[in-house]
């Protein structure tokens, strides 16, 4: 922009936003070189909370790695349980029974409106709406009672298994599913009355934070930012993996490429994921939730295999690499918000500073699955 | 009431005495109040009663302002200390003030000090022309409501020396918003109170108050025959005062998701304390002034039983607005706030006041 | 689409290339490039739309050596033995995952590139594709390895004052 050049040879200053700043929900430190409150660059500063997952996946056996999964995107554990299991299962030829795949995509589907759910929050929290953050835990937290209830825990889960489930679910899980999408769907005009159709909100989400279908390709950003930028892709319709392709949903796409595109591709998608949870829990068939032939110690067959699924922030992709023993060689976590964050540095040119956290917001960013 | 049994039995000894106390004190304050012949003492002891009045204001304004949020939120609020929580204000002011003031390095010490004082103190300046009741001003001045305005906007220079003198670029920043938030917004309030000076012919709040007796047709607000804009301006007015106290959707000064606390973020202990009792000082203030000059004052919307409890429902009920529109909205940037101002705000202030002229013309009062 | 790609790419002369059962393998197109192929692979990627997916390395000490020796590991022992004396050129591998999103089924290209592992460096591609700057910093933060051309491989994950890479199957804590 003209007012950018103008400003090159003008007084500028060093902002240092974080690694402790309320806008980057966690431990996300950015260099802001502003002209005033122009952004002239923005260097994201990563690994504050830095973990080596992948080290630790080699000295680890190949279920033992399994929890890990849950402790990179906090928010929404069950997805990457999910490509862990899914290529694990993939390099050693299990099949998982019908049920546990059923299962596996209500808790997963369950877990990405819970995800979605808290970014609606914190993304409106950022724009310095207080109020729908606690409305929106306050439907989280039904969630995270029905997910306790059959895995246990409520945030890092751990549930799925080599060739199918932890455990079985019982009938008040089913039950409270289905009192759970009713209350959510009936939730859903609300919050688009308060937040979706705010005139504030709409002024400062529409049109700003461009991010166009290009730059996401270049960068490999994946998820509802893709989506946001008019560009159909979804790993559960384009490379569909477990039982998706037996559901009949939509994926939202809008073409505006702004924060409000993004915003109403993750609005868009929570009731999607209802549609799909209602229809499996429709169909759930009966049986085992376990595979009967999964060997006591994994030892994947020598090669390299990769896998991926549609996590609440994009697609998260795992490739192991197996020279035969029972722990994995090298395992290679690509997680979605790593490359939207990457992004961030060139779509967030020339922006005011709060557009720039808001663009920031809308991009989903969950730290330790960037760090790792 | 959620109490703890035990807080129930401690606490019931005071019950009965605080509930007859309490009024017999209020009445008896009023009584006094009103009695002292005017002068010297009299601006003295309202100025002492003011003090606490606008202390008082900013510790139950908080204590209010958790409630309603929470309620908003479908939480509960404070509840812990003393029934409904009541007693949390005085604890908080207690941890507050035992805190360290804390001057970080590079800090002008001086700006850095002055600068909450310079928020505080003009607001309870600002209330000595406040007419609470009939008789119940400290100073019934002539230019009332010019002094108000002059003292208003000292309140920026604080922000201002506040956000200067804490040497963080974050404080800076909001500084720098906070200016041009109070002058731009300043530009329409005052554009309405010129109208509202041409249609009351006074600068006098009590004489304002008294044109509005009578029922609640008499309000400033539905005069339609000095201007059919007269609600149009009252929200204006609203709106505005909500921008000058730097309250949600306007708060870009403190922003806390982009600037952590913005001109306060140095700020600890008392420091930060004051600068939140000048906060809700010109709270209070604003929604005076809107009550004062739009909604009748202490007149009583019946024409009966008029009197500074009047006053202090209209006021409340205002302040309840203020802070329910805080929850509710998102904050705006200061592009767009600045906008509102100068493309919407100040043209629609400028036809009212042509407006006024020329109905004032017609029908002269 | 796959095998205009094939042809693409094997007008280049890579060291191979295989399609790869995607069911089995998790991609489509298996391709062994040399260095100084990887930047004009991408350049024909990027072409034909396709979006970068991540970028990693391998390091495949010890497997010369056990190649050398018999390839057989018994259970539970440490797969590779470092072998004393002068050992055979040890070597680390660069893994491109690309991926196409216009398409269903999408397809997904993986592109490896073996280096020297005394010698780690190939070119940058990171003028192609900008996400690669982030994957590339994240590679030399684990493996040491090299991108010439890159505008800036400091320290990513790791501290900034970091001096290990900690993939690096030698490396110890």
């Amino acid at each position: 922009m003209s007012d950018l050049a103008r400003s090159q040879n003008q007084e500028t200053f060093v902002l240092n936003l974080g690694p402790q700043h309320p806008a980057t929900h966690g431990v996300l430190r950015v260099k802001l070189t502003m002209d005033g409150e122009y952004i002239l660059r923005a260097e994201p500063v990563l690994g504050y909370i830095h973990r080596m997952h992948e080290k630790m996946g080699e000295n680890r056996t190949w279920a033992q790695f399994m929890p890990n999964t849950g402790r990179l995107d906090y928010l929404g554990a069950l997805s990457y349980n999910h490509g862990y299991a899914l290529v694990v299962e993939r390099a050693m030829g299990i099949t998982v029974p019908e049920r546990a795949e059923y299962l596996r995509v209500i808790t997963v589907e369950l877990n990405r409106i819970a995800s979605h759910l808290l970014w609606f929050g914190a993304f409106v929290l950022d724009l310095g709406g207080f109020t729908p953050l606690l409305y929106a835990f306050d439907d989280r937290e039904k969630i995270l009672d029905l997910l306790e209830s059959v895995t246990g825990s409520r945030l890092t889960f751990c549930y799925f298994r080599f060739g199918g489930l932890y455990n079985d679910v019982d009938d008040d899980f089913i039950t409270g599913s289905r009192a759970f999408i009713k209350r959510l769907r009936s939730r859903m005009p609300d919050y688009h009355n308060l937040v979706t159709n705010n005139i504030i909100m709409i002024k400062r989400l529409k049109d700003v934070g461009l991010i166009s279908a290009e730059m996401c390709r270049k960068y490999g950003a994946t998820g509802p930012v893709l989506r946001g930028s008019g560009v159909d892709f979804d790993i559960r319709k384009n490379e569909p993996y477990s039982v998706y392709s037996e559901f009949d949903f939509d994926i939202p796409v809008y073409h505006e490429c702004d924060s409000m595109a993004r915003y109403m591709v993750r609005m868009d998608e929570i009731e999607q994921s209802l549609r799909i949870i209602e229809q499996a829990l429709d169909k759930l068939p009966e049986g085992p939730v376990m595979a009967e032939k999964v060997p006591k110690i994994i030892k994947a067959p020598k090669g390299d295999y990769y896998a991926a699924v549609e996590a609440a922030r994009g697609t998260f992709g795992i490739r192991v690499v197996s020279d035969g023993t029972n722990t994995p060689y090298r395992l290679k976590l690509r997680s979605p918000t790593y490359s939207n964050l990457s992004l961030y540095e060139e779509a967030s040119q020339g922006m005011l500073l709060a557009d720039a956290l808001a663009l920031m917001g809308s991009l989903d960013l969950v730290i330790p699955e960037i760090d790792r | 009431m959620i109490l703890h049994p035990e807080t129930k039995k401690a606490l019931a000894p005071f019950v009965l005495p605080g509930l007859i106390a309490g009024p017999v004190l209020i009445v008896g304050l009023y009584l006094f109040l009103t009695s002292i012949p005017g002068g010297l003492a009299r601006v003295i002891i309202f100025c002492g009663a003011l003090i606490i009045f606008a202390a008082l204001n900013a510790a139950y304004l908080v204590w209010l302002e958790r409630k309603v949020c929470a309620h908003i939120q479908c939480r509960i609020g404070p509840k812990e200390v003393g029934p409904f929580g009541l007693i949390q204000p005085l604890v908080d002011g207690i941890k507050l003030m035992s805190k360290q003031l804390l001057l970080p390095k590079g800090i002008d010490p001086f700006l850095f000090k002055v600068a909450p004082l310079l928020v505080l103190v003009p607001a309870v300046m600002s209330f000595v022309t406040i007419p609470f009741g009939e008789h119940l001003a400290a100073r019934n001045i002539n230019i009332g409501l010019l002094m108000i305005f002059a003292f208003a906007s000292v309140n920026v220079l604080g922000l201002l020396l506040g956000g200067w003198g804490s040497a963080n670029k974050y404080a800076v920043i909001s500084a720098a918003r906070a200016v041009s938030q109070n002058v731009a917004y300043e530009i329409p309030m005052l554009i309405i109170v010129i109208t509202m000076i041409m249609v009351t012919g006074t600068m006098n709040l009590n004489e304002i108050v008294m044109q509005q007796s009578g029922w609640f047709g008499n309000w400033y607000i539905f005069r339609f025959t000095a201007s059919p804009l007269m609600p149009v301006a009252f929200l204006i007015f609203f709106v505005c005062s909500l921008a000058e106290t730097n309250r949600a959707p306007f708060d870009l000064g403190e922003a806390e998701s982009e600037l952590i606390a913005g001109f306060h973020t140095e700020y600890s202990g008392m420091g930060f304390g004051v600068f939140f009792m000048g906060e809700y000082a010109n709270i209070v203030i604003g929604c005076s002034l809107a009550t004062i000059l739009f909604l009748g004052g202490w007149q009583s919307p019946v024409g009966i039983a008029s009197g500074w409890w009047w006053f202090l429902l209209k006021l409340y009920t205002l302040i309840f607005c203020v802070m329910w529109v805080r929850w509710t909205y998102p904050r705006t940037t200061l592009w767009g706030l600045l906008n509102l101002s100068w493309k919407i705000l100040i043209p629609i202030t400028l036809f009212n006041l042509l407006l006024t002229g020329a109905m004032l013309k017609i029908w002269p009062h | 689409m796959i095998t205009r790609l094939k042809e693409k790419l094997s007008a280049l002369n890579p060291i191979s290339i295989t399609e790869t059962d995607h069911a089995a393998k998790g991609y489509h197109l298996d391709v062994a490039a040399s260095p100084a192929q990887v930047v004009a692979m991408a350049e024909i990627l990027d072409q034909e739309g396709f979006a970068i997916e991540a970028v990693t390395g391998v390091d495949w000490l010890g497997e010369a050596a056990a190649v050398a020796k018999k390839p057989e590991v018994a259970e539970g022992e440490e797969p590779v033995v470092e072998t004393p004396g002068e050992p055979p050129e040890e070597q680390m591998e660069v893994v491109y995952d690309f991926s196409h999103s216009g398409i269903r089924p999408l397809l997904r290209i993986v592109i490896r590139c073996r280096i020297n592992r005394g010698t780690p460096e190939l070119p940058t591609i990171s003028g192609v594709y900008p996400g690669a700057n982030w994957h590339e910093r994240e590679t030399h933060d684990f493996f040491g390895i090299i991108f010439t051309g890159h505008p800036d491989l400091s320290p990513l994950l790791l501290p900034e004052d970091a001096d290990f890479h900690p993939l690096l199957k030698d490396f110890k804590a």
